[in-house]
């Protein structure tokens, strides 16, 4: 299937045939073409990789002929509402905005689940990931990346206390990368730190023969820290650990990747903190791949705030390094992510590195003196003297018993709050068995002890010859389950919401197909607390269900609070009843300015009758405002308020090409009646045919405009470009008619 | 133990005031290795459900077949040799084809033959 540019995804195509579908490829991509200088539009960028075929570019981009210059990290989205097939057609929104590694967070409780979850169930604060939701989304992106032009990283958990399979079927499944870190079972989920540890190792080594991206999970710890600044001595412990244990597991330095985020966050001075934290763990790390985060851990439900802090994150990743640039929803601080602000975390990603370009052939950090010499030195000691004393103490396990992870005093200070766990505490404790001398295991990827040789030396390099090759070498031997729970899976979703996806019905949504939900922004004059319940009312009023205030800001205590709301609607629009004017016609701006060029044009504009209200008229002639003096339009403002006996006098003695009239008030049709003035007088006068003559105001409709003898009429939103190009065509077809 | 203690790296430091960063780097990753190295000894010698989940997977069996051939091993004493182990022995054995054994095992039948294989799970 080859995807439209503007044809919807078909949710069903993917479905279809789903059992036979096996992937393309199997391992990790990394954006091509970033060490060298490109050419991308008027510019020579420094730090950009290879454009994409097709995507979506940032909203200013149309004043520099649509480039949209791809920065050299690939670029995360995290992406689970609950409902995968919803999730697809995110992740081609997402894709078209420039990412190329989609993640997605599986429901709540899973890691608890022994075995792999099946069938499609719907979940909560993420998905159950299970073998046909990722088939389904690894298909679906085999086309997205192919519209795109851009291999696109898929990535998921293998975590819990089913990490194994999770490896053998991402494996199998081609999934591209996934987060695997032993130590976030043990301090996150309280598995079995035993159980957590052997497993880990088994998962790795499957990890590691598929090629798959490791991220591990250390950033935990300074979203659970109380001061998360001031767990940096231990985040490099943490990442020490799991790199180390996966290397020796067999996965290779260059696919394993630190989750590192910058601890802290304005008002704290949090550069002069998180710089020299982020250069300390680079060069700790330099054989080691970098996953930036972003900070989570102070952010509200301000999406500005939460979108500053993110810019100064990734300030950092292009001052030191990121080979993988993860992005948070500005909206995660009140609510699971809707689609648009995986958009706008994508765009504040590529829009920040697009704009530091070539940053660092300019500005280098003093690596060598000052406060970051001094910084990045005691980090690196304190990290030391934590392990020291793990050691001191017995080992890891030890460790963890006494607390020392996730202690919220600045190493080695110790504030008795890190979190313990037991050598034989937790969730699959006393599930680990020892194996057997004989013990063997016919299959490729297997990590450790396996007498294999006992069935003969030519089968210890390839174990899985025993069996004349298992599912990694013969795909054709994996057993698909389709669904497990007849009234909880994908199919039945599809057909509640059959309707919207078949029809010209349509709702509006910020995760689920037909979610019906909408955000309102507005200010109340009033207190906090008051102008919290008022925007309740209001947006009951407004016949909204389940109203919510999602964010509040005060303004001032007395004088206002910004509120932003949430709230339902149960009712669909039929497109096919909507009247959708023509789209008014554009020409270029090369194509405008050539003609005035070649044939200048003169206007003359003004409010008329008792209208003071110029800012229309000055939108539409101002250079400043984008208007039509800019393409070389010679223009005359008369004034405000001006008879439309002058404003016609004032034409006939420029000789100009035509008048722009602007009027806001509206009572009484005073505006329309202007207009047919005006039209009756320049018939009096002789010079109807020869003046191209515009009416404007936001309350101005064309089909009245016309109606009252004018040439065009040009309403709310009009720009300088579209009155231009009207001058343009219609000066033109009078030449003709001439 | 909850351990409650103020800052006292200046004086901890002591012993590494002297070294160079490079001496510094050396020295965090000899310690990563000496605290790393016991647990991978650990998970070299042993196995657990999901590791032996995860080879029956790969042996062509799927999640739901593989969970009731697993905790039959276990239940029998037998999951030190390795379930694939188990599955390979018994289609030579009965000269069966693996997937055939599997499925016997998991309607409860060859158990029996398997105990005997693996004389019970002694080594």
């Amino acid at each position: 299937m080859e995807l439209k540019r503007n044809e919807k995804l078909d949710v069903e195509y993917i479905l279809k045939d789903i059992d036979k579908y096996r992937p393309r490829r199997r391992g990790w991509h990394w954006r091509e073409g970033t060490e060298e200088k490109r050419q991308i539009g008027k510019f020579e960028y420094f730090d950009m990789s290879e454009p994409l075929d097709q995507s979506q570019p940032l909203p200013a981009a149309k004043y520099f002929d649509d480039i949209d210059p791809q920065g050299k990290s690939v670029i995360t989205t995290e992406i689970a509402s609950g409902r995968f097939e919803d999730d697809i057609r995110r992740m081609r929104m997402a894709a078209w905005h420039g990412a190329d590694h989609l993640m997605v967070i599986r429901t709540a409780g899973q890691s608890h689940f022994e075995n792999l979850i099946e069938g499609t169930p719907q979940g909560i604060g993420g998905i159950p990931i299970t073998r046909k939701q990722v088939r389904a989304q690894r298909k679906a992106l085999d086309f997205i990346e192919d519209e795109v032009g851009r291999p696109i990283n898929y990535h998921s958990y293998v975590s819990g206390v089913a990490g194994p399979e999770y490896a053998v079927m991402f494996a199998e499944e081609g999934v591209n990368g996934a987060h695997q870190d032993p130590q976030y079972n043990v301090l996150y989920r309280n598995i079995n730190m035993i159980r957590s540890f052997v497993d880990a190792a088994e998962a790795k080594s499957i990890l590691g023969w598929a090629n798959i991206a490791q991220i591990d999970g250390a950033h935990n710890a300074n979203a659970t820290a109380r001061e998360a600044w001031k767990v940096m001595p231990e985040l490099m412990v943490q990442h020490g650990i799991n790199s180390m244990f996966s290397v020796k597991a067999g996965i290779k330095k260059e696919n394993i990747c630190l989750s590192t985020v910058p601890p802290t966050a304005p008002p704290a001075p949090c550069m002069r903190l998180d710089l020299p934290y982020a250069v300390a763990l680079r060069e700790l790390f330099r054989d080691y791949k970098m996953r930036a985060q972003m900070n989570t851990k102070y952010m509200e439900a301000s999406t500005r705030e939460a979108t500053v802090t993110h810019v100064l994150n990734l300030l950092i990743s292009q001052l030191t390094r990121a080979e993988i640039q993860s992005t948070i929803t500005p909206d995660e601080g009140r609510n699971v992510p809707w689609h648009i602000y995986n958009i706008e975390a994508i765009d504040t990603a590529k829009q920040a590195f697009a704009g530091m370009d070539g940053l660092t052939s300019m500005l280098e950090i003093k690596r060598d003196t000052g406060e970051l010499a001094d910084k990045v030195r005691e980090l690196k000691e304190r990290a030391i003297l934590f392990m020291e004393e793990m050691i001191d103490d017995g080992g890891y396990f030890e460790a963890v018993e006494d607390g020392f992870f996730v202690d919220s005093g600045y190493y080695p200070e110790r504030n008795g709050d890190g979190i313990i766990r037991k050598i034989d505490g937790g969730v699959g404790e006393g599930t680990v068995y020892e194996r057997d001398e004989d013990y063997m295991a016919p299959v490729t990827a297997h990590f450790g002890y396996n007498n294999v040789a006992q069935y003969g030396e030519e089968f210890v390099e390839d174990p899985a010859k025993l069996i004349g090759g298992g599912t990694f070498e013969d795909p054709s031997k994996i057993i698909f389950i389709d669904e497990l729970d007849p009234n909880d899976n994908v199919n039945v979703r599809l057909k509640e919401v059959e309707e919207l996806r078949k029809s010209s019905k349509i709702k509006p949504e910020v995760q689920w197909l037909g979610d019906g939900i909408i955000l309102i922004t507005l200010f109340l004059p009033t207190d906090e607390r008051t102008a919290e319940f008022a925007a309740i009312e209001i947006g009951k009023k407004m016949g909204l269900k389940d109203v919510e205030v999602i964010q509040k800001e005060i303004m001032q205590e007395a004088e206002g609070t910004r509120i932003e709301l949430k709230g339902m609607i149960d009712f669909s629009i039929d497109i096919d009843d909507l009247v959708i004017p023509p789209k008014p016609k554009i020409m270029s701006e090369d194509e405008i300015r050539a003609d005035i060029s070649e044939n200048p044009m003169k206007v003359v504009g003004a409010t008329v009758g008792e209208d003071e209200h110029s800012v229309g008229i000055r939108e539409i002639i101002d250079i400043k405002h984008g208007g039509i003096e800019k393409y070389g339009i010679e223009s005359e403002i008369l004034g405000t308020s001006v008879s439309v006996e002058k404003l016609l006098d004032a034409a006939i003695e420029t000789d100009a090409d035509a008048i722009l009239t602007s009027t806001i008030i509206s009572h009484d049709d005073i505006h329309y009646k202007n207009m047919k003035k005006l039209h009756e007088l320049a018939i009096e006068k002789g010079v109807r045919d020869k003046i191209i003559i515009i009416g404007g105001g936001t309350q101005v409709s064309n089909e009245l405009a016309v109606e009252a003898g004018m040439d065009a009429g040009f309403g709310r939103g009009t720009k300088g470009e579209h009155v231009a190009t009207f001058l343009v065509e219609k000066r033109r077809e009078m030449q003709n008619e001439d | 133990m909850r351990l409650e203690r103020p800052d006292d790296f200046e004086n901890r430091r002591k012993h590494l005031a002297d070294l160079t960063e490079d001496e510094l780097e050396a020295r965090f990753w000899d310690l990563t290795e000496k605290l790393v190295d016991p647990i991978v000894e650990l998970a070299r010698k042993n196995t657990s459900p999901s590791i032996e989940r995860s080879v029956l997977l790969r042996m062509g069996f799927s999640s739901i077949e593989g969970k009731t051939i697993v905790d039959g091993a276990i239940d029998r004493g037998i999951i030190g040799k390795g379930v694939g182990n188990i599955l390979y022995r018994l289609s030579k054995e009965k000269n069966m084809e693996i997937r055939e054994v599997g499925l016997k095992l998991i309607d409860g039948e060859l158990w029996d033959d398997a105990v005997a294989i693996f004389k019970g799970g002694a080594n």
